[in-house]
């Protein structure tokens, strides 16, 4: 059972930040939904190159040979999570502009309102 | 579609995708075995071929480090997004950064936040330098000393006010850095074609692993992106924070 | 080690959980930070120190405060909406 947790949270987090999008009165609500349901896919990516019993991949004081975790999941990872804040920055300013035009954050009440 | 019905359809719809995605998760390896040779193969020749002991930062910056500069133009396609949309309308005008807004019940900020933020400032901008510059050698690399560096900036916001931020980087200071950041990157690249061979291949002096000047295009490469990363955060800051002390909408008052 | 990992997870989806489940977004923003940092340790427990050190950054730091600065925005944009109604 233990072997597949990780994927098990994974899919947990991936369907519990869809249901908050899809259930969401505010749009804020919704974007910080959405990062939660993007950190799923962190998890499955480093769960796939975890290798129990090995240290990290810097080899500045171990001997090269030593067994390491996967590095090509942690390079992929690390770019996507600061991209991935910054894709989250530019959906709230969406997020402002929208109220600016329609007065609320409630995306259920959009076209009823009109400034 | 009222929101109880939604909520239904959601979850009858997660039901079966999860299902879908447990059936698929199941089939993969075991947690904890790594049987894939890639990864294996990299730990092992990575520290020789690249002279870099941090071996994720010579996967993310080296061997690929095309997919690095796609995500780098994310991010400033991001940045540029938040710019585009946060600008002052048509029917804005800015006025002076008003720190006490009518309805903000918040009280003048303390001197303990304003001292402990300024003593702060120095260390948190050689720690982001540190990571920027010790990129190839041990954990860290030009994104997360970029952010560190754009924790600076804040810091002085908090314990100061917007003027004080808009005076140690101002706009064009920002822009600018950015733009270089993100067009070095590829100027970089540039070099291993002028070199006659590919795009982004490594084409400078490889020295010794463990020095700090080594690992070829990968240190320069590093400078870069912590530039173009802490440009985009500060940005990101000052845009979010015009919008709420500086622009004003006709009628707006706060 | 492996009670850690266990536990770590849990920690996770039950952070995770509690981001979703909390609606106010400025009490989402303060969760969503815990949450950052809860990954962050978990990213450490993957042997992972790179991820850690960004997500530990971003998550923890940069979004909330996009957050915060963006619900200080709609804060004043409804505050003078409403006082504009109030003086109609």
């Amino acid at each position: 059972m233990l072997q597949f947790l990780p994927y098990m949270v994974a899919a947990w987090l991936l369907l519990v930040g869809l249901y908050g999008i899809v259930t969401s009165r505010n749009l804020v609500h919704a974007i910080i939904c959405l990062s939660v349901a993007q950190s799923s896919t962190y998890i499955l990516l480093l769960s796939v190159g975890f290798e129990r019993g090995g240290t990290a991949p810097i080899f500045l004081d171990v001997p090269v040979g030593t067994r390491a975790v996967d590095p090509v999941v942690g390079a992929l990872t690390l770019t996507d999570v600061v991209v991935g804040a910054t894709v989250s920055a530019l959906l709230l300013a969406l997020a402002v502009q929208a109220h600016k035009h329609h007065g609320t954050l409630d995306p259920d009440r959009f076209g009823k309102e009109r400034d | 579609m009222t929101p109880a019905l939604r909520r239904q359809v959601f979850l009858a719809a997660a039901a079966v995708a999860g299902a879908l995605l447990l059936w698929g998760l199941t089939g993969l390896p075991d947690y904890g075995v790594y049987n894939g040779p890639y990864g294996d193969v990299l730990n092992r020749v990575a520290v020789a071929e690249r002279s870099a002991t941090n071996v994720v930062a010579a996967v993310t910056f080296d061997y690929r480090g095309v997919d690095t500069m796609g995500e780098e133009y994310i991010l400033f396609a991001a940045v540029l997004g938040v710019a585009i949309l946060l600008r002052a309308q048509r029917d804005e005008h800015e006025e002076a950064p008003d720190e006490d807004a009518a309805d903000r019940h918040a009280p003048a900020t303390s001197n303990a936040v304003r001292i402990v933020g300024l003593t702060l400032v120095g260390p948190v901008v050689l720690f982001g330098l540190y990571l920027v510059v010790h990129g190839h050698l041990t954990p860290g690399g030009g994104f997360q000393g970029g952010v560190v560096l754009a924790t600076a900036a804040l810091l002085v916001y908090l314990s100061g006010e917007y003027v004080t931020l808009r005076r140690v980087s101002p706009e064009l200071v920002t822009d600018v850095a950015e733009s270089v950041g993100a067009a070095a990157y590829v100027g970089i690249g540039l070099l291993g074609v002028a070199a006659g061979t590919a795009f982004l291949a490594n084409v400078l002096p490889l020295g010794q692993p463990g020095q700090l000047l080594s690992a070829g295009t990968i240190p320069p490469i590093n400078a870069a992106v912590g530039l173009e990363v802490a440009g985009g955060f500060v940005l990101l800051l000052s845009e979010f924070l015009e919008q709420t002390l500086v622009i004003r909408r006709p009628g707006e008052v706060t | 080690m492996i009670v850690l990992e266990v536990t770590v997870f849990l920690l996770v989806a039950a952070a995770g959980t509690a981001v979703v489940l909390t609606r106010d977004p400025l009490n989402q923003a303060i969760v969503a930070s815990f949450y950052g940092l809860i990954l962050g340790i978990m990213f450490f427990v993957y042997q992972a120190p790179d991820v850690a050190l960004s997500q530990i950054t971003v998550g923890a730091v940069a979004l909330p405060l996009m957050i915060l600065l963006a619900l200080a925005k709609v804060r004043a944009l409804e505050g003078s909406r409403r006082r504009k109604d109030e003086d109609r």
